[in-house]
């Protein structure tokens, strides 16, 4: 009962003990403290190295000496709009869009099941399922790829049992996306970045549309919306910042890809191919920067867009 | 529309006026032994229920009670598993929400958070196909009829949980359903507003003649909105009737229980203080102190008890009374004396006063 000895504030003492009223009187330090680090990581190491480039980009290489000139020009940005190398930008800018959209239509289904109706263990089965890939190597799961495509692999086995190669034959006798095999057409390069990317559409999406309660689909259909309806008022346009989200993605990983384009598809370049060519064979450090500086614009652009769509509207 | 004024304006004879007329004029909503079982959980068992039209049709019952899958089954979002359902007459067994002239107002009003308030109110009519022009102005017409006119243009993110519930309230009504149902509609506001809604609901009701089914867990929301009231408790519907027939002749023990706090006397008790005998209901404000010593007036009980606890109320004050091995619970006027917790105390009530139940 007594009282008296015990003081309303004890004091906690010590380096850590003064350390921890400060930050609770002066908030701000702490998170100066806290940020510090990954901004100056950020700011230094990510944009510094960013900005580094945009300046290389704006440098030219010496055709003769092949000597990079350290001299601001529009030289190397002309030398990207030569025919060669924006068959190059385009192909990589259309392989992308097709791949994020067709992505997205195969992700919607298997988000929507996995956000409205799996449930314990379904639902971490469906975790696993979409993120197993993930766990194994890359370069692994292309060159699987590789031998399931070509002229004596496991689909055109499949196929054939079935009766059904003349569809693959006249698939590849199409002009530009066929070729000799699925393996060295784009229709292969297509499928494997397909695969590739697809977790990561599936998974944006499906936390889109977690956050859409039943009870606003059961007031869409309540005021006589149609299922075709409620899809297209409510479910489509609050799930479009998770498509969105998966589509930058998608659309940037195909962009920047170079790898898997060389492994499986034709021989002609993407412009991941293009920039590692060259900053190394060729030694044109210029050009593999104004390549590089392709994808950022193109994002850039295509982020400008969705906002003025409204894809960020229902964030 | 004739019919509804009567109905409204003797909500006690409700029942009676339109038994009447049965025949001629099929009920708002019917169930026939519908049952909605989710594999052992029987949310809904058996339930047989009529609600006739331009009714304000309460359904009271603690959470878990199957009053909201009730609705829900009115409106489409669950298909009963046995039973049927009419809505006018007609059948709507394997009819969707959709196809369906019955509208919901939300729990948790469900609106839509990417269109702005008029767009929330004119989505049944967008859905229909009704020009831009024409949709706004309506939209615009139910907002005023809910008195939201100023909020038209905001986002539902701006507005406060009040003004939210008077969205849900206008998108609902703008379809002009046959039957609207209310789900919890005054449960997330905080008292103030809900007895201001509580007004408002029932003028607006009383005004279109639509007829208002709603969903409650609240025993005094319940009884002073309407003009009928099911109680529900594990999946079965135990009673129906007016509020005053709820609340005064409760049927059974949990009625009386859940409905109001009510003192339950058991036979074994009723015998001690020469009550007849009997299982029954006696509320706490029919119980009165009395001056000792003045028990032979006909018709009444008297009992004598320690205080146990003595709680103010503001317009009352409420008394547990230890008698014998029973707790009575009482409630009476705050004003006169105040009964000293430890003392004794001596009160009456009229042996009209106690409700018999059925023994259970």
């Amino acid at each position: 009962m007594n009282t008296r000895d015990a003081s309303v504030t004890p004091a906690r003492g010590g380096v850590w003990g003064r350390l921890s009223d400060l930050f609770y009187r002066r908030p701000a330090i702490l998170l100066a403290l806290l940020l510090g680090p990954p901004l100056f990581w950020i700011g230094v190491v990510y944009v510094g190295s960013l900005l580094a480039l945009l300046v290389q980009s704006f440098y030219s290489i010496d055709e003769f000496s092949g000597r990079i000139v350290r001299e601001f020009t529009f030289k190397t940005y002309l030398e990207l709009l030569r025919p060669s190398n924006l068959d190059i930008v385009l192909r990589t800018v259309l392989m992308a869009a097709t791949v994020t959209v067709t992505s997205a239509i195969i992700a919607f289904p298997i988000a929507y099941y996995a956000a409205r109706y799996a449930r314990g263990w379904v639902k971490a089965l469906f975790f696993i399922a979409v993120m197993l890939p993930l766990w194994s190597s890359y370069l692994v799961r292309v060159y699987a790829w590789k031998l399931i495509l070509a002229n004596e692999g496991v689909l055109n086995w499949g196929v054939s049992k079935v009766g059904l190669s003349p569809l693959i034959e006249a698939l590849l006798s199409l002009p530009v996306i066929g070729g000799p095999s699925l393996a060295f057409s784009y229709i292969g390069t297509f499928l494997v970045f397909l695969y590739l990317w697809l977790p990561f559409m599936i998974l944006p999406i499906q936390a889109a549309l977690e956050r859409v309660p039943v009870s606003m689909l059961d007031a869409s259909s309540d005021l006589g919306a149609r299922p075709g309806q409620t899809f297209r008022k409510i479910i489509f346009p609050l799930a479009l910042p998770g498509i969105v989200a998966g589509s930058i993605f998608t659309f940037s990983l195909t962009l920047g890809d170079y790898i898997a384009p060389q492994i499986v598809g034709s021989s002609r370049l993407f412009i991941g191919q293009a920039v590692y060519v060259h900053q190394g064979t060729a030694g044109n450090l210029p050009m593999a920067a104004a390549f590089s500086m392709v994808p950022i614009v193109v994002m850039a652009i295509y982020l400008w867009i969705a906002k003025r769509m409204g894809a960020f509207n229902a964030l | 529309m004739q019919q509804n004024t009567v109905l409204i304006a003797m909500p006690e004879n409700a029942r009676q006026v339109s038994s009447s007329q049965e025949a001629s004029f099929p009920a708002a909503v019917s169930l026939a032994s519908v049952s909605r079982h989710f594999d052992a959980v029987k949310a809904v068992d058996q339930v047989d229920l009529t609600v006739h039209e331009g009714e304000f049709f309460g359904m009271l019952g603690p959470s878990g009670s199957g009053k909201t899958t009730c609705l829900r089954l009115v409106a489409g979002f669950e298909q009963p598993t046995a039973g049927h359902i009419a809505i006018f007459g007609e059948q709507v067994d394997g009819i969707p929400p959709y196809r369906r002239s019955v509208n919901t107002v939300f729990q948790d009003y469900a609106l839509f958070p990417h269109m702005n308030v008029v767009d929330n109110v004119a989505y049944g009519l967008m859905i229909r196909g009704v020009g831009k022009k024409e949709r706004r102005r309506q939209a615009e017409e139910t907002l005023e009829l809910v008195r939201l006119s100023e909020f038209v243009d905001r986002e539902p993110g701006q507005l406060s949980g009040g003004q939210r519930q008077r969205v849900a309230l206008a998108r609902a009504l703008i379809n002009r359903p046959k039957v609207l149902l209310l789900d919890e509609p005054l449960g997330a506001l905080d008292l103030k507003l809900r007895e201001q809604m509580q007004v408002e609901l029932k003028s607006l009701q009383r005004e279109l003649g639509i007829t208002f089914v709603f969903v409650t867990h609240d025993q005094s929301e319940a009884l002073s909105m309407s003009d009928r009231v099911a109680v529900f408790n594990q999946g079965r519907v135990v009673q129906v009737g007016t509020p005053v027939d709820i609340y005064e002749r409760p049927e059974t023990r949990f009625v009386a229980d859940f409905v109001g706090s009510s003192n339950i006397l058991e036979p074994a008790f009723c015998e001690r203080i020469g009550a007849p005998s009997g299982l029954w209901s006696l509320r706490p404000e029919k119980i009165r102190l009395a001056p000792e010593g003045l028990s032979d007036e006909a018709g009444t009980i008297d009992v004598t008890g320690e205080v146990r606890h003595v709680q103010y109320q503001g317009a009352t004050r409420r008394c547990v009374l230890a008698v014998k091995d029973t707790e009575l619970a009482l409630a009476m006027p705050a004003v006169g004396v105040e009964p000293v917790v430890g003392r004794t105390a001596h009160v009456r009530w009229r042996l009209d006063d106690m409700h018999g139940m059925k023994q259970v």
